[in-house]
């Protein structure tokens, strides 16, 4: 079976226009969180990290284009068009691409928003960011909760191994909105201070805001430096509920399990961990028993939330670009907002930034629907 | 590396107020409304699931049409592979009329959680006791390439033995679902022909 990497990558976020500048506030343990009051999304101060629109709106218009587009398109056309002008590839009809998003455009749902209800549709976005680039396939929009970012990569290797592609550009996004916000607070599952994940007195998440891109390939000739093989991926359902994790950490367990048999490689292969850790405490928790019965309690592990915030269905794919750049720099990046272990079972939680040598990481990622997706990396120079 | 050929195993239909199976009608409804029809087609199909009502038509619509095909199906480590046009947007509305007007402000986590199209893949999972594989696509229309291109990925790459395959659409009262199972034995040789032929055709 032939390899099939992760390369070319871009994050649009609170932290900047690309991978770099969001890495190296990381590896000072800088978060993009903050506190702000915007009544248009929740009448209480919310806890949130987004790309500043003045610095989006000003790069955007270096794409020359005239036609009007949503916050949400302006943020995955501008990744993409990063990581394409990066890898330099001409667009064939071997080239996929896949959107991972949980909502797309809702905002336009929303009566004072100028666009029409229209561009709510999924494929409505997917044609505007083909057409925009001139993919000649349909893009592939995957809807599948907080797994989508990993679950897109997983389905971007199956496509190539496959013979559907050659190469996909994965790209994810979701917006901070009234839809969302108003949802997790009615669930009471925000945080209105930057959020804990694994931590004793951990109050609930925040939600943030990405645009994120990968190439996925398996031409050599395409690598970066921080590039990776994809050994191993499965995603599998707790059947348990819809809203509330598995008290076992049954689906988490059984995908990190299938991924590691995949990958062909032992728990104690594995040089660190990317969690989901979203720091609601059942969300942690399932994890942290999941994890054990994996054999990876003692693995080096961290959340990138503490950064970041939740960025849906950007997350999973925003933080293996991440996980990426940590290897490549041989680095375990902080879990940003954690100094008291507040789960039942033992975790080794990264407290500072350290260099290590490593070659492998994990990263998992759970949401509603009961769904849960582990995939393993390999640095792709070994 | 050669792969056997797959076959699709059986396949159902739900349109116009009736559940076909394999083509042929198991159940019919006389009234047209979804409402009723849901309703009595959840007792007809004998499915003993009472959360069923708690669902969103999204969800209940996954559920009738997936229930002639897993209800005696021995196999577990079967995958779940939908996909539809409107994503969930019949929910979404409903939740975005709830958070409009400041002064009738009633977010209902009940509603919001449905606002996900994969949480019919946990409803499935949930009544069928599915440990399994599950993506949920968005496509302008029925994508049988994609479809055929992804499910065969799964059999070939050993994520599943068998894949539960579709479309499931509803969005302002229209509803749709045309599920097929893909296995290593069945009545038709798995190709991207034979799915649109009987997507269109039941």
């Amino acid at each position: 079976m032939s390899a099939i990497y992760l390369s070319h990558n871009n994050i649009v976020s609170g932290y900047g226009l690309d991978s770099a500048v969001a890495v190296e506030n990381i590896r000072a343990e800088k978060t993009a969180l903050k506190v702000v009051s915007d009544n248009n999304i929740l009448p209480v101060p919310i806890c949130t990290s987004r790309p500043d629109t003045g610095i989006l709106n000003d790069a955007f218009e270096g794409l020359r284009t005239k036609a009007a587009h949503t916050r949400l398109e302006q943020l995955l056309l501008l990744s993409i068009s990063k990581t394409l002008h990066a890898a330099q590839l001409p667009i064939t009809k071997k080239v996929g691409l896949i959107i991972s998003t949980t909502k797309g455009n809702i905002d336009v749902l929303e009566p004072q928003n100028p666009f029409s209800e229209k561009r709510a549709y999924l494929g409505a976005l997917g044609y505007k960011i083909k057409t925009f680039f001139g993919f000649q396939n349909d893009a592939i929009v995957l809807s599948n909760a907080c797994v989508s970012g990993v679950l897109a990569i997983a389905v971007a290797k199956r496509l190539i191994l496959q013979g559907t592609y050659d190469h996909v550009v994965v790209a994810g996004g979701d917006l901070v909105t009234k839809f969302i916000l108003s949802g997790f607070h009615a669930f009471q599952a925000l945080s209105n201070a930057p959020c804990r994940p694994y931590d004793k007195y951990r109050t609930g998440i925040n939600i943030g805001e990405v645009g994120a891109s990968v190439l996925v390939t398996k031409d050599t000739a395409l690598l970066t430096e921080e590039a990776v093989t994809v050994l191993g991926e499965a995603s599998c359902n707790d059947a348990n509920h819809i809203s509330g994790p598995s008290r076992t950490g049954e689906g988490l367990y059984r995908s990190i399990r299938s991924a590691l048999d995949q990958s062909g490689l032992r728990p104690e292969e594995i040089d660190s961990i990317s969690a989901h850790g979203t720091a609601t405490p059942f969300n942690d928790e399932m994890e942290a028993i999941a994890f054990n019965r994996a054999a990876l309690g003692e693995t080096p592990l961290n959340s990138l939330k503490g950064y970041f915030g939740h960025t849906l269905g950007a997350s999973g794919l925003l933080e293996t670009i991440v996980g990426m750049h940590a290897l490549a720099q041989n680095t375990l990046f902080a879990s940003k907002g954690f100094q008291e272990l507040g789960v039942s079972q033992p975790l080794h939680i990264i407290t500072e930034t350290v260099k290590r040598p490593m070659r492998t990481f994990l990263k998992t990622a759970s949401g509603f629907g009961g769904c849960n997706t582990a995939a393993v990396f390999q640095k792709a120079d070994q | 590396m050669m792969h056997a050929s797959h076959h699709i195993q059986s396949y159902c239909h739900v349109r116009n107020g009736s559940v076909l199976l394999n083509g042929k009608t198991i159940f019919e409804s006389a009234a047209s409304d979804w409402k009723t029809f849901s309703k009595t087609a959840y007792r007809q199909l004998d499915m003993d699931h009472s959360k069923f009502f708690k669902m969103d038509t999204l969800s209940k619509l996954a559920m009738i049409a997936s229930e002639p095909l897993l209800r005696s199906e021995p196999e577990k480590n079967i995958a779940l592979v939908l996909s539809n046009r409107a994503s969930s947007l019949d929910t979404d509305r409903k939740h975005q009329k709830s958070i409009e007007d400041p002064e009738l402000f009633y977010p209902s986590p009940a509603v919001f959680v449905y606002t996900l199209p994969n949480i019919c893949l946990g409803e499935i999972s949930i009544k069928h006791r599915l440990f399994s594989e599950n993506s949920f696509f968005v496509f302008d229309t029925f994508n049988a390439d994609i479809l055929y291109d992804y499910a065969t990925g799964l059999l070939n790459g050993n994520s599943a033995e068998k894949v539960l395959c579709g479309w499931v659409d509803n969005d302002n009262e229209k509803y749709g679902a045309f599920l097929y199972v893909v296995a290593k034995n069945g009545i038709f040789t798995h190709s991207k022909k034979r799915i649109n032929q009987l997507y269109r055709t039941p």
